[in-house]
């Protein structure tokens, strides 16, 4: 039982340390400005790593992380937007590496997927409402005979 | 009444062809697809290895045929393509411009000068990338990573990961004019 217990604390040791092993891996640069420096959070947190696909900039310790951050930290310092940073990063690593897709004509399918599968849902739920009310008046009717 | 049933039928089938034209479109992990290709080349210059003081850059390399290849002593997987590119410039058919992708490798120069020295020079070329901005501008994720490059200077082609030879043969080759050796500086005798 006590070694039951001494393994579980140590697992739940390993567990509670092992996000803030992840968070040591990003630079523990910060920029000058605090607005920029918020802004690069921000950016940092939106774009994939391009190495290790399923992981932000924000949390890969891949070289080429770490090279990518400090182009997007040199690019802000240089008075760049936001818009052109991702647009310059998209123009060389595709836009798969936004995590997420710009608003585009080419993407309105994907924004929109979601909104007209609510519509569609709400349309088919007032057909089966109205119809099933339909039923009920039809039940007092004296006039339909029921076969 | 009854085709009103096959309705959401009908749906449930559009919904799995388009699934499975999703999945088998999508390209593997690890795999970006590079914009570049098709594209004239971002301009890059970068200092030579041996001599940092030179450099050369992508309009040095205009009019010619060349294959940039990121590397580093420090890249397991650059070990195992290297005799890859040995063969390949014995065979002459085009030149290969090693960059040497510093990352955060201390003495990076000084071990990819022993590898080459070891093991043998496959480039005509070898210049040094410190700080990776090159990398990014070029679209490299990781290295081994090499473009194709023709006499106009555009990417004709992008392999994300070791070249083998039958990646070399199907890929680069195939996309060469015949026989357009070229003679590459520091290549043994032919």
């Amino acid at each position: 039982m006590r070694i039951l217990g001494a393994s579980a604390v140590l697992l739940m040791t390993v567990l509670l340390l092992a996000p803030a092993r992840m968070a040591w891996a990003v630079d523990p640069v910060t920029l000058p400005d605090p607005l920029l420096q918020a802004r690069y959070e921000v950016l940092i947190h939106e774009l994939r790593c391009v190495q290790c696909e399923n992981n932000s900039l924000a949390d890969s310790d891949a070289d080429i992380a770490a090279d990518v951050r400090r182009q997007i930290r040199s690019m802000l310092a240089a008075g760049k937007s936001d818009a052109q940073i991702k647009g310059y990063l998209v123009s060389r690593y595709s836009e798969f590496i936004l995590f997420r897709p710009e608003y585009s004509w080419r993407n309105a399918w994907l924004w929109s997927l979601p909104l007209i599968l609510l519509l569609t849902g709400v349309a088919v739920a007032v057909r089966v409402i109205r119809q099933r009310v339909a039923l009920v008046d039809n039940d007092d009717d004296p006039d339909i005979s029921h076969s | 009444m009854k085709p009103r049933f096959l309705v959401p039928v009908a749906v449930f089938a559009a919904l799995v062809v388009v699934l499975a034209v999703g999945i088998n479109h999508s390209h593997e992990v690890g795999v970006l697809k590079s914009p570049l290709v098709g594209h004239e080349i971002p301009d890059w210059e970068l200092p030579v290895l041996t001599d940092p003081a030179k450099s050369l850059g992508s309009r040095d390399l205009k009019g010619q045929w060349y294959v940039l290849n990121y590397w580093g002593a420090w890249c397991y997987s650059c070990r195992i393509e290297h005799p890859l590119l040995l063969q390949a410039q014995r065979e002459g058919r085009v030149q290969i411009v090693g960059v040497d992708w510093v990352a955060d490798n201390a003495d990076e120069n000084a071990a990819a000068l022993e590898m080459l020295s070891r093991q043998g020079n496959p480039y005509s070329h070898v210049v040094t990338d410190r700080d990776g901005t090159t990398a990014i501008d070029l679209g490299i994720a990781g290295a081994p990573e090499s473009l194709l490059v023709n006499p106009q200077g555009v990417i004709v082609y992008k392999e994300p990961g070791i070249i083998t030879p039958e990646i070399w043969r199907r890929e680069f080759l195939s996309r060469l004019p015949p026989q357009s050796a070229v003679p590459a500086p520091g290549a043994g005798g032919s």
